[in-house]
């Protein structure tokens, strides 16, 4: 656990980088948590984000497929938007916990 | 600890799939996928049984066996008897209770399986010499399949630093 400091803002993250309480997360501090990804945010990029953070405060269990079928973005889209592992990036410039599903 | 796994991280996954039983090609899946989703690059060789799971007729009929599985359980728990499996129709029957089962942990169907890997930039090869042997042509492939290998071929591609092969 440790406090970071994101566009002014405090917010405690844990030791990979993902904040730990998802309600301090806003628009402006993804924009900084995505530079550090070296992604710049456009709305497609929020569209995806808000839809993995409301199925995260419902509960479930998000995966790539679960995604892809979100009539958001396709699978395709959502590994564009995020190279290199698009459901961990999006998950922590989101500011939900790191994906535990193996799907 | 934390720097060594750093300084190693994986970049590269070739996988081997020899087999046709549901598990065999389902771990294969699950670890290709797995790669792409971490940003790995992931590349599939499917080959003798194996091919199966790649060819159009037979994709979605793949089983598990009941016959000669000592993994196997009833439901309950209790040890599944061989000789139930040799019973027509016991072996769809519980193969497609496992394809339920996995379903519901939002597992898919192989051919959609096949479009999330390659979706994220996994590749899918189909071995020469067992199409030669069980006479499959490319058009019997998945649109998925991006080509037909040999084997030096296929360990050309699966070369470079911090990459592995595993054959499931």
């Amino acid at each position: 656990m440790a406090t970071k400091s994101y566009a002014g803002v405090n917010v405690e993250v844990n030791d990979e980088g993902y904040l730990t309480d998802p309600s301090q997360w806003t628009p402006v501090i993804a924009k900084e948590l995505a530079k550090e990804e070296n992604i710049e945010l456009t709305d497609k990029h929020f569209e995806v984000l808000n839809f993995i953070r409301e199925e995260h405060a419902k509960g479930n269990v998000l995966t790539i497929r679960k995604v892809g079928k979100s009539g958001v973005v396709d699978i395709k889209g959502f590994y564009d938007l995020f190279p290199g592992g698009p459901l961990k990036k999006a998950s922590k410039i989101g500011g939900i916990p790191k994906p535990s599903s193996c799907v | 600890m934390e720097n060594n796994k750093k300084e190693h991280k994986l970049k590269k996954i070739a996988l081997i799939c020899a087999k046709a039983t549901l598990e065999d090609v389902y771990a294969t899946l699950v670890l290709a996928n797995g790669a792409v989703m971490e940003g790995m690059e992931a590349k599939v060789f499917f080959t003798f049984f194996g091919l199966d799971a790649i060819t159009r007729k037979r994709m979605k009929r793949l089983h598990t066996a009941v016959v000669g599985n000592p993994g196997m359980r009833m439901p309950g728990g209790l040890p599944f008897p061989t000789l139930l499996g040799i019973i027509p129709g016991v072996e769809a029957g519980v193969s497609a209770m496992m394809k339920n089962q996995m379903e519901a942990l939002d597992i898919p169907p192989v051919d959609e399986f096949l479009d999330m890997i390659t979706a994220g930039g996994g590749e899918i090869y189909a071995c020469k010499l067992a199409m030669d042997m069980f006479k499959l042509k490319k058009e019997d492939l998945s649109e998925h399949v991006k080509a037909v290998l040999t084997v030096g071929e296929f360990y050309e591609l699966a070369g470079g630093e911090d990459s592995q092969i595993i054959f499931t």
